[in-house]
């Protein structure tokens, strides 16, 4: 029996123990008509045959040349990283609710809360939440408990933030009066133009900030902090991890630093895997903690003096505070974290920036080539991080198809989220690809477009 | 069975008024309640110039184990929050009925003071719960 | 001592640096970082050697018993980590097309539909990231529905009062107004106090079963009617689908929407909290609402459903599809568990639960619900042990870790004074069963003969009991360099 250790004589003084006849006897209290007559799904497989079945599907997918970001970036991740996360201690270990046999976890929370708050350059983090989307949504929920101030709960999101996050932060924030308004970006650059922001925008509690935004531009970070801070509202930063090795932090944005900054910690760490798991990180400033969601480790002493970690804030949580809880979360993405901090602590910031700078390099060469061929233009003429918008004269669902050929998966296809950008397609070239990779991909393009 | 001040009126939630003569009042939570809730971490109280209503949660109260609102006896004018509390939410512990209050209320209707309840009907009602 | 603490300046590691000289000119000065982040300075084979350490401060279900009731702290098979981070599908990008994807969506189509048979729904979407999500989910859905038929009066949701938090949490969170409903001294909701509480304002009822107070809820089918009756739908928590896998079906019960906990019933790890997955089943009229997207299969093909395929969906509720390398372990998983081992897990696990009881009553402890069926779980209260030794659940719990075994869940549901909530699961063997009970008898002597030395519990953990009030009044949340 799968996973099941009981021996047919141990069954056997067990039921005698209890003084039931057979294991049938254990469900007498459920009402007979509700019985369940059997499963339909196929018996079980060995350990060998599920093997075998799940090799053939892996190398069904292949391993494809990916050119293609869009919140979710193949970055280099040390073999140490996933070896160690995956030691039975931290992968079968429950959230820490026992401190004294949990010393492992909450340290290493409290590790990874230190370097999220250093790397965005804010006062204190969270010890992560479920993805970057996610992310997004309970912050926009903490920014309408944070600003008392403001009575609206009028949030403006501009157009330039991740399409899927702004679609995740609606369903979940859209049962409690609270509006999503959206800002348009400026054509030519791709960014919001803080020119173009109104002089008397009205009561808003919170504008949301991205930093690279989704087509990979920069942010005028600074004039559009000030400028939503002289409005009375909060200043919520959505950030690549990644990125913030090399650009200025939001901590760091504007007079006064963003108020609270979150984003999807995938790139440290987390493989592609499908799209999850990743896990969200959140950070604010001290003022703001209270309003936080999610778990939060903190330093203390035991009996003896000695230092040790645990949950800590908790009675702002769901399973003390109930209906009045900050968030109806309860867990974490632990492993997620795990490997983040491990991946944080071997990169090192030179690591970081070096990841990040290459990344950024490769895209710029391949969307240069690419804009140099005829019939592609590229779409921003402002600076990006790692991934470029391109304008094609061929149908993008054409070139994809035909480099998916080429086992390359080509880029992200604009059209759906951004009926203007009809005939674009995005490209992210992280640190993974050499020149020799951008040229094969330039050159396989040529081909297709021959 | 805790102190239970008789010049004091009380609420089924816990709360104590203090009628300050001059058409305010001073609110807190007493001594049972914050034994209940044992060790202050943190308390939030409400912002001077808020229109409260009787019944309205306007304050919290926060202890390692449990969060709980601390409901305005009375409607009024929010006067002033104790704001000392909120590097010493340990006065609570300590002070509850005194340098522990928590917030103070301009009355706006000053007969709503004569629902609340006095010493002895509070201590009956802690000795019902016990 | 902390990684920060055993960084030096300067302290590198080549072989993860790439160290090319990658131009970066075109970055305006005003949006570039001034001063690098504080991160470790550690070499590989340090931080390899200070996270394993780390993780030899804790327990796990790798090395230790791990009773704790509603979590189900089962073994998590090997086989389904390997397995689901085959480089084939850990290098898959989510927008990777679905011609390079069939392998993945196949796997995640059949899971839907496994999910399908072992809860009698009709429809299951992956997509919830947790529990809290799925119940995010499901609720949103019985709103969705209420609002597309234009029954705006619709306005409380009815939890019991022993729901777990995130069931009055989730309410919330959906707009809704909570209602709670007592429970019986026998562990059964109150029928009466129930019909008094619906009506036209009623949205819906969110309910666990067996319930969370470890008893099967055996008038499930009157509730169901009255809350049918009344214009409300019916909420299923799958915290503890674990009890009844195969033997009941959460549809058969009359369940409108419910969620799964994959990381409990599934056996997908727990990570140190986290990540779970909380797919949600629905009956025939919240199909249209489910969250996307989903999967579909066509001849052969595989394709993702999305919202033009349900315009009256509740949207998205991750960037992507969920956390799909856990939903790859609870499939493979439940792949090697198949048609039988599916009952089975209910079957051993009632076994587990039924005999520790069984054993610790004889033992002279004290059960909340005595005249009932433990069912994967059952609740044990200290009561008595504190009145006479003034040690408590959580001295209890706390000497327990000294012999080696987690504690379990303690101080839930909180209408039991003095509790523990005790989840055996059925990967446990009679052995380690037996060694708990003689464990809890001792802990009981010592409590009797030294109880302050109970109350100082435990002794032999990394750190002493800690001082949480400290934690909370001088919040200490990161690493500040001296």
């Amino acid at each position: 029996m799968p996973f099941i250790p009981h021996t047919e004589e141990e069954i056997k003084s067990m039921l005698d123990a209890i003084g039931a006849s057979s294991i049938e006897d254990l469900f007498d209290e459920i009402p007979a008509e509700l019985r369940a007559e059997g499963l339909k799904i196929e018996p079980g497989m060995s350990e060998l045959e599920i093997s075998r079945l799940m090799n053939g599907r892996a190398a069904e997918d292949g391993t494809p040349g990916v050119f293609v970001g869009a919140g979710a970036y193949e970055h280099h991740i040390p073999a140490a990283v996933w070896e160690i996360a995956t030691r039975g201690e931290y992968y079968s270990a429950y959230t820490p609710y026992q401190a004294e046999a949990s010393q492992g976890t909450l340290q290493l929370l409290y590790e990874f809360q230190t370097m999220i708050a250093n790397l965005t350059a804010m006062d204190v983090s969270n010890a992560s939440l479920y993805d970057g989307a996610s992310a997004l949504a309970e912050a926009v929920l903490m920014a309408v408990r944070a600003n008392r101030k403001s009575k609206s709960k009028r949030i403006l999101i501009p157009r330039t933030v991740n399409p899927v996050y702004r679609q995740v932060a609606h369903a979940i924030v859209r049962n409690q009066g609270i509006v999503l308004e959206e800002l348009d970006y400026d054509r030519e650059g791709g960014h919001i133009d803080p020119a173009s922001l109104p002089a008397e925008p009205g009561d808003f509690t919170a504008l949301v900030i991205p930093q690279p935004n989704f087509f990979g531009v920069l942010e005028e970070v600074d004039a559009l902090t000030n400028w939503a801070h002289s409005h009375g509202a909060l200043v919520i930063g959505v950030v690549n991890p990644m990125a913030m090795a090399m650009l200025a932090p939001p901590g760091e944005w504007g007079s006064e630093g963003a108020d609270i900054a979150v984003g999807d910690g995938q790139p440290l760490g987390a493989p592609l895997s499908s799209g999850g798991p990743y896990f969200g990180f959140m950070t604010c400033r001290q003022q703001h903690v209270r309003q936080m969601p999610g778990r939060i480790i903190g330093k203390t002493v035991d009996l003896d003096g000695k230092t040790g970690f645990s949950l800590t804030l908790q009675a702002r949580e769901q399973h003390i505070r109930r209906s009045k809880a900050t968030s109806n979360i309860c867990t974490n993405q632990g492993l997620l974290t795990t490997a983040a901090t491990i991946f944080m602590s071997i990169m090192g910031a030179e690591g970081l920036e070096q990841a990040a700078a290459t990344s950024h390099a490769n895209t710029n060469e391949l969307s240069d080539k690419l804009a140099a061929q005829s019939g592609v233009s590229k779409v921003f003429n402002r600076p990006v991080f790692h991934e470029s918008v391109l304008k094609f004269d061929k149908p993008v669902a054409d070139i994809q198809g035909a480099m998916a050929e080429q086992n390359i998966v080509a880029g992200y296809d604009m059209a759906a989220e951004y009926p203007e950008l009809a005939g674009c397609m995005m490209v992210c070239v992280t640190e993974t690809k050499t020149s020799a990779d951008i040229d094969n991909y330039v050159d396989n393009f040529k081909r297709i477009s021959a | 069975m805790s102190n239970v001040p008789s010049d004091l009126k009380y609420t089924k939630s816990h709360e104590w008024v203090k009628d300050n003569g001059d058409g305010t009042v001073t609110v807190g939570i007493t001594e049972h309640a914050q034994e209940l809730l044992g060790d202050m971490v943190f308390v939030e109280v409400p912002e001077e110039g808020n229109e409260v209503s009787a019944g309205d949660d306007c304050a919290v109260v926060e202890s390692v184990k449990a969060a709980s609102d601390v409901y305005s006896p009375v409607s009024g004018e929010v006067t002033a929050g104790n704001e000392e509390l909120a590097d010493a939410p340990e006065t609570i512990n300590s002070d509850a009925f005194g340098n522990g209050w928590i917030f103070k209320i301009k009355l706006s209707d000053a007969s709503e003071l004569d629902g609340l309840m006095d010493a002895e009907a509070y201590t009956a009602l802690v000795a019902e719960e016990a | 001592m902390l990684i920060f603490e055993r960084s030096q300046a300067g302290r590198t590691n080549g072989v993860q640096l790439n160290n090319l000289d990658s131009n970066t000119a075109d970055i305006p000065d005003n949006l570039r970082r001034k001063k690098r982040a504080i991160l470790p300075e550690v070499s590989e084979m340090q931080a390899v050697r200070h996270y394993t350490g780390l993780s030899q401060k804790n327990f796990s279900i790798d090395t230790n018993f791990y009773p704790l009731g509603s979590c189900t702290m089962k073994y998590n098979p090997r086989g389904s980590n390997k397995l689901a981070m085959l480089p084939g599908f850990l290098a898959r990008h989510p927008h990777a097309p679905e011609s390079m994807s069939q392998g993945f969506l196949a796997s995640m189509y059949d899971l839907q539909e496994i999910l399908k048979d072992v809860t009698g729904m009709k429809e299951v979407s992956l997509t919830p990231m947790a529990g809290a999500q799925g119940e995010f989910a499901g609720v949103a859905m019985i709103r969705a529905y209420h609002d597309a038929n234009n029954d705006d009066a619709r306005t409380e949701i009815i939890v019991p009062d022993a729901a777990h938090g995130t069931n009055p949490a989730t309410a919330v969170m959906c707009g809704y107004k909570v209602k709670e409903i007592p429970t019986m001294d026998n562990g059964d909701v109150d029928i009466e106090a129930l019909k008094e509480a619906v009506g036209p304002q009623t949205a819906g009822i969110m309910l666990t079963n067996p319930s969370t107070v470890g008893v099967f809820e055996r008038k499930i089918k009157e509730i169901a009617k009255i809350v049918h009756d009344a214009g409300g739908l019916l909420y299923y928590d799958g915290a503890n689908l674990n009890a009844i896998l195969g033997k009941v079906k959460p549809g058969d019960m009359g369940f409108d929407v419910i969620h799964m906990n994959l990381h409990k019933t599934f056996s997908t790890p727990h990570g140190g909290g986290g990540p779970g997955a909380g797919p949600v089943g629905v009956s025939e009229r919240l199909i249209p609402f489910l969250p996307v997207p989903m999967v579909a299969k066509e001849g052969d093909n595989y394709r993702w459903l999305t919202e033009k395929d349900r315009p009256q969906t509740i949207g998205r509720l991750s960037a992507f599809a969920g956390n799909a390398g856990i939903l790859m372990r609870a499939y493979i998983y439940a792949k090697m568990l198949g048609r039988d081992g599916m009952v089975r897990v209910s079957e051993f696990s009632t076994l587990n639960a039924n005999y520790m009881m069984v054993k610790l009553k004889e033992a002279g402890f004290e059960m909340a619900y005595p005249e009932r069926r433990a069912t994967h779980e059952f609740i044990l209260t200290l009561k008595k042990e504190a009145k006479e030794t003034g040690a408590i659940a959580m001295d209890f719990a706390k000497r327990l870790l000294d012999y080696g075994h987690h504690a379990p869940t303690t101080y839930f549901p909180l209408l039991v004074p003095e509790c523990f909530l005790i989840e055996p699961t059925e990967t446990e063997d009679m052995a380690t069963l037996d060694s708990f009970i003689e464990v809890m008898v001792k802990i009981r002597e010592e409590a009797h003969t030294d109880a302050e030395m109970v109350k100082g519990a435990p002794y032999t953990m990394p750190v002493k009991r800690l001082d949480d009030v400290k934690a909370a009044r001088e919040l200490d949340l990161k690493w500040v360099a001296e």
